[in-house]
């Protein structure tokens, strides 16, 4: 006979020391781990609702300024520090990490329409209402000297943006025309024009460098090679687009913010129809801003709160607000893709996290790896109506939330009375139209 | 009997060496024959003569080692999902012809959650390759999980006879004198004449044990060590007791109550929600104690928030035979008619009704995989049954007296007890066994019994004490330290408990299949789409609604149109609500649709209709 029966030496299982860590033998077979499906479940509805309790976005408030923040500028090369111009003139200096302004000097009379950083980050533009360019030194003047531009430039024509180029020299401006600058000349080099009265936004591809494309107040969207050929192409919308922002990962791609409530994605070898059309705020939206990784972008409007979208998804990820934001003038995405900046009339600047959940400062490996099972899990029962509902559930303001269910009703009214005129028709008289192709006129060449 | 145990670690070792071994030389002998080659054959092996010395080596290098090597890819600025799928065409380190050690058939398929999808009704490519990559990360993760079954660090217990011996003649004497001292202590009997007959149960990592007396008697017992944690007399009648989620708990149904005591035999609470208790079941990963009463009674009571989930009466008359199905926490109690029924909580019928025998049941348990369940009835047969398919009985045995008690261990042994005879049947589910594996008799008649968790140790309880017999080969070798841990330490069981508690799972899921929450929802998203906007453009009947003129003012107030769209729109909800319950999805058709609007609507009114006969008033009611 032969006998063997299970004996555990203990000193197999149990630590040496109260020192060391305590042994965790494991075993992977499924018979041991019943329910395996729902204790997932459960834990990511656990996970799901840690990230609704965690999520907190707001990081701080920089006030200083005396009239409405007009404009935001982004350092290319360094974090911490910010630019923002305000409608009296007024340009001032962030620390970011500090929440302090460390500089500030009137730069024009009037607005400041424009700011751009130059791509070595020393030296940033500025333009304003004063029909001037002008140059300013990033770093803190020397004891003594006094706050003055580097350089001034003197255009014949108003001006209202700004942007410069990605790797030369060179930078753009708009206003009644589009005019291309080159900083060592005090005339611009080149100027466009296609038949209409004003431009109000002008922005350089940060990859296929030599594109402009400029949103003009005949409700159009113009592209502009700045080499030679000049204007190239030309898309018509049902309303006016406010800002436009190129995608810094695919040089086709842009996004524009329009009057009509919604934000269109563009390609532009396609411009018959956008890529996408992103619907969530209830008013105006006056601006947007891509994030370093070309997946999502931010985008602040007239109904005083700040939205984020993921690339190619029609609804917005998270929606931002507080009691005191007012219309939101300009919003950034920070270089390092964490935080979002927004200006806003009522004078502030507003820091907010990218990811509203997301826990600022050094994770530990235990942490970091805990993070991943969880996004994990919530990716895999993304579906479920209890996960999604959670994950979905955001609180608004009254004025956004009473603003939503009448656009519901003014929508679902459209499309019954669409349906009833299609069913009281001549059959093929009334076309189905897509929601794409109803807000663009026409694309010109 | 150290010896034989440490025959079997070195042979076990040896084999160990030889597979290593053996895997060694296989991968070995393509480079030999290459090299003979190389020397001898230079005509037959071409490949071999094409290559370099250099490489040679580096495939050698190669075989002993699998090198892994990550190439960085260029930058292309696509999308994330773009760049998976291009890392997924890249083929990932292990989709490629691997040099490792083939893992084997078996090994996989007990990790195996099921044959893997295809992609065929799949329409893009960009979802098939995605499907593609996904489904070789499970694969993936299931070889990486065979794969470490090499670190197991035990084997399981085993007791084999000589040419001309049976093992069912080996007594426990016997069997404890010829293994080692610590294992020898395991095998023990207390005498516990005074209380009359008890019960017992184990706890969940099969470190603890309680025993409950009739006349009283509580007592829980660290039984490895032999340390007494508390000993009580309740001085009333004791029917059941049963470990809660930790060993600081346990809950003792009495002869009016049920009452949970601490492990200092402190009464912690006494639950009058639950009068005349006979059998308790404690579901782990739903925190939930469920009990039976003399009157009737289900009732599943959640203990980590001290609530009442169901409780309902079956119907059934007394219930003094339950056990659960620890697969899907479904409640299987046994009946006089013959019959097994099981419940959720969720349903106040039983989920399913099985007739099992012609008599009334003795006794009924299920196994630790919800695979099997074994009932026995008074006219001594036992049945063995697939409880997944709830079909007809797989084994039938006829045995040689009343099977009073059952138990299945871990790795599927069957415990039967009858009288005060204990017997090990093994592999009688798939196959008949025709003798028992071992035998034991007692010299009173068995209370109940359980196995013992992670143990080669039967407890049976009997009317005068409790015996704790060794079955060699009945536990599971190898727990997971974080399910079950019979080594735990306080502040570990303390970490245990809130994780566990943290993912304590709803007693709403109780159902036969648990696994219906991974499943797909059948009704695709363009069918709801379609209900909605079907639901969307149906008009609701008119109504001709004239309120009642109670204050004799004119007809045309503000408060009588009020009123007027108050009862529209009430008119309107109801309708859409009863569309949806017939369902949408039901009226898809459009005759269905069209017939659906004629109905509700009003008859169209043609001016010649006047001219039509009138319809009798039968066809109109």
């Amino acid at each position: 006979m032969k006998v063997k029966v299970l004996s555990r030496n203990p000193d197999y299982y149990l630590r040496e020391t109260k020192r060391d860590i305590h042994k965790v033998p494991r075993n992977y077979d499924p018979s041991l781990h019943p329910f395996e499906g729902l204790r997932e479940y459960t834990r990511a509805l656990n996970a799901v609702k840690l990230e609704r309790v965690f999520a907190k976005p707001f990081v701080g408030n920089l006030d200083g300024h005396q009239d409405g923040v007009s404009c935001l500028g982004k350092n290319p090369q360094h974090l911490s520090l910010l630019v923002s111009g305000s409608y009296d003139g007024e340009v001032r200096l962030w620390d970011l990490p500090q929440q302090k302004c460390v500089r500030n000097f009137r730069a024009h009379d009037g607005y400041v329409r424009g700011i751009t950083f130059l791509p070595d980050g020393q030296q940033f533009v500025t333009v304003g209402d004063d029909k001037t360019i002008k140059i300013w030194k990033t770093d803190l003047p020397d004891w003594g000297e006094e706050e003055e531009p580097t350089n001034t430039y003197i255009s014949k024509s108003v001006i209202v943006g700004v942007s410069h180029h990605q790797k030369e020299p060179m930078f753009a401006t708009c206003g009644e025309v589009c005019q291309v600058w080159e900083e060592d000349r005090n005339e611009p080099i080149r100027t466009f024009q296609w038949g209409v009265d004003s431009l109000h936004d002008v922005s350089f591809n940060p990859i296929e460098t030599h594109l402009l494309a400029t949103c003009a107040s005949d409700r159009s969207i113009i592209l502009y090679d700045t080499r030679d050929t000049g204007p190239v192409r030309k898309v018509i919308m049902r309303l006016r687009c406010n800002r436009l922002c190129w995608n810094p990962m695919e040089a086709f791609i842009f996004t524009c913010a329009n009057e009509d409530y919604n934000l269109y994605t563009f390609d532009t070898r396609k411009l018959k129809q956008p890529l996408k059309v992103h619907m969530d705020h209830v008013s105006a939206v006056t601006t947007v801003d891509y994030s370093p990784t070309g997946q999502e972008f931010v985008s602040g409007g007239y109904d005083k709160s700040v939205r984020i979208f993921e690339h190619g998804k029609n609804h917005s990820r998270d929606v931002y607000h507080t009691k005191r934001m007012q219309r939101l003038t300009c919003v950034l995405w920070s270089m390092d893709d964490k935080y979002i900046l927004c200006g806003s009339d009522e004078m502030n600047i507003r820091m907010w996290k990218a990811r509203s959940a997301e826990k600022l400062g050094v994770l530990r490996p235990r942490e970091r790896s805990a993070l991943n099972y969880s996004e994990a899990l919530k990716e895999k029962f993304v579906s479920h109506p209890q996960i999604r509902r959670i994950a979905r559930h955001r609180q608004i303001p009254k004025h956004i939330y009473h603003a939503q269910k009448e656009l519901r009703t003014i929508k679902l009214k459209q499309k019954r009375k669409e349906a009833n005129r299609r069913a009281h028709s001549k059959p093929g008289t009334v076309p189905f139209v897509s929601e794409k192709k109803q807000h663009v006129v026409e694309e010109q060449e | 009997m150290s010896e034989t145990k440490f025959q079997t670690h070195t042979k076990l070792q040896m084999t160990r060496y030889f597979l290593n071994q053996d895997c060694r030389e296989n991968k070995k002998k393509p480079q030999d024959n290459c090299n003979e080659s190389a020397s001898k054959k230079l005509e037959t092996h071409k490949r071999s003569k094409k290559k370099p010395s250099i490489k040679k080596s580096q495939s050698e290098l190669e075989a002993l080692v699998t090198v892994v090597k990550y190439k960085r890819k260029p930058w292309r600025g696509r999308n994330h999902e773009d760049d998976r799928l291009a890392a997924a065409k890249v083929q990932p380190p292990w989709t490629r012809k691997s040099k490792r050690v083939p893992v084997q058939d078996e090994k996989l398929a007990r990790h195996s959650r099921g044959e893997g999808l295809s992609g065929d009704g799949i329409k893009t490519k960009f979802y098939q390759k995605k499907l593609k990559k996904h489904e070789a990360d499970i694969q993936f993760s299931i070889e990486q999980a065979a794969r470490a079954e090499l670190l197991l660090p035990e084997e399981s217990g085993f007791l084999v006879a000589d040419e001309d011996e049976l093992t069912t003649q080996f007594s426990q004497q016997q069997i404890a004198s010829s293994v080692d001292i610590a294992s020898a202590t395991k095998h023990f009997d207390l005498h516990l004449a005074e209380f009359g007959p008890y019960r017992m149960n184990y706890s969940r990592n099969g470190r603890f044990l309680l025993i409950g007396g009739r006349r009283g008697h509580v007592a829980a017992i660290d039984w490895v060590t032999k340390r007494l944690l508390c000993e009580v007399n309740v001085m009333e009648a004791v029917y059941d007791v049963q470990w809660l989620h930790v060993e600081t708990m346990f809950a003792v149904a009495q002869k009016q109550w049920l009452y949970i005591y601490d492990n200092q035999g402190i009464e912690l609470h006494c639950i009058k929600r639950l009068s005349k208790v006979l059998r308790m079941e404690f579901l782990p990963y739903h925190f939930l104690l469920a009990t039976a009463s003399e009157e009737g009674f289900l009732s599943w009571l959640d203990i980590s928030i001290g609530q009442m989930v169901s409780q309902f009466n079956t119907r059934m008359g007394r219930l003094n035979l339950m056990t659960h199905n620890p697969y899907n926490a479904v409640v299987c109690l046994g009946h006089s008619k013959g019959i097994v029924t099981m419940w959720s909580p969720n349903v106040k019928e039983p989920l399913s009704k099985m007739l099992c025998h012609q008599h009334p049941l003795q006794s009924l348990t299920v196994d630790s995989q919800g695979r099997y369940m074994a009932t026995a009835a008074v006219d001594r047969t036992l049945k063995v049954w697939d409880v997944r398919k709830l079909e007809g009985p797989l084994q039938q045995y006829k045995l040689h007296a009343v099977a009073s008690n059952l138990a299945f261990s871990q790795r599927g042994l069957l415990a039967v007890g009858m009288g005060n005879v204990v017997e090990v049947y093994r592999d009688c589910c798939q196959k008949s066994a025709d003798r028992p594996y071992l035998r034991h008799r007692l010299f009173k008649r068995i209370g109940n019994m359980e196995y013992c968790p992670y143990e080669d140790v039967l407890g049976v309880a009997t009317d005068n004490g409790f015996t704790s017999l060794i079955i060699p080969g009945s536990g599971e070798p190898n727990f997971d330290a974080l399910e079950c841990n019979p080594f735990q330490s306080k502040s570990q069981r303390r970490e245990a408990e809130v994780k566990s508690l943290l993912e304590k799972i709803q007693p709403e899921f109780i159902t036969l299949d648990p696994t219906v929450i991974t499943d797909v929802h059948i009704p695709t998203l363009k069918d709801k789409v379609e209900a909605k906007k079907k639901l969307l453009f149906l008009k609701p009947p008119k109504i001709d609604f004239q309120p009642r003129n109670k204050s004799g003012k004119k007809k045309g107030t503000v408060k009588v149109a009020q009123t007027k769209r108050i009862v529209r729109e009430g008119q309107r909800r109801e309708f859409v609500k009863t569309l949806k319950e017939t369902g949408i999805d039901k009226i898809s058709s459009s005759q269905e649709v069209e017939s659906c609007i004629a109905s509700v609507k009003h008859k169209t009114f043609n001016a010649l209709d006047r001219f039509k006969p009138k319809e009798k008033k039968q066809e109109k009611g």
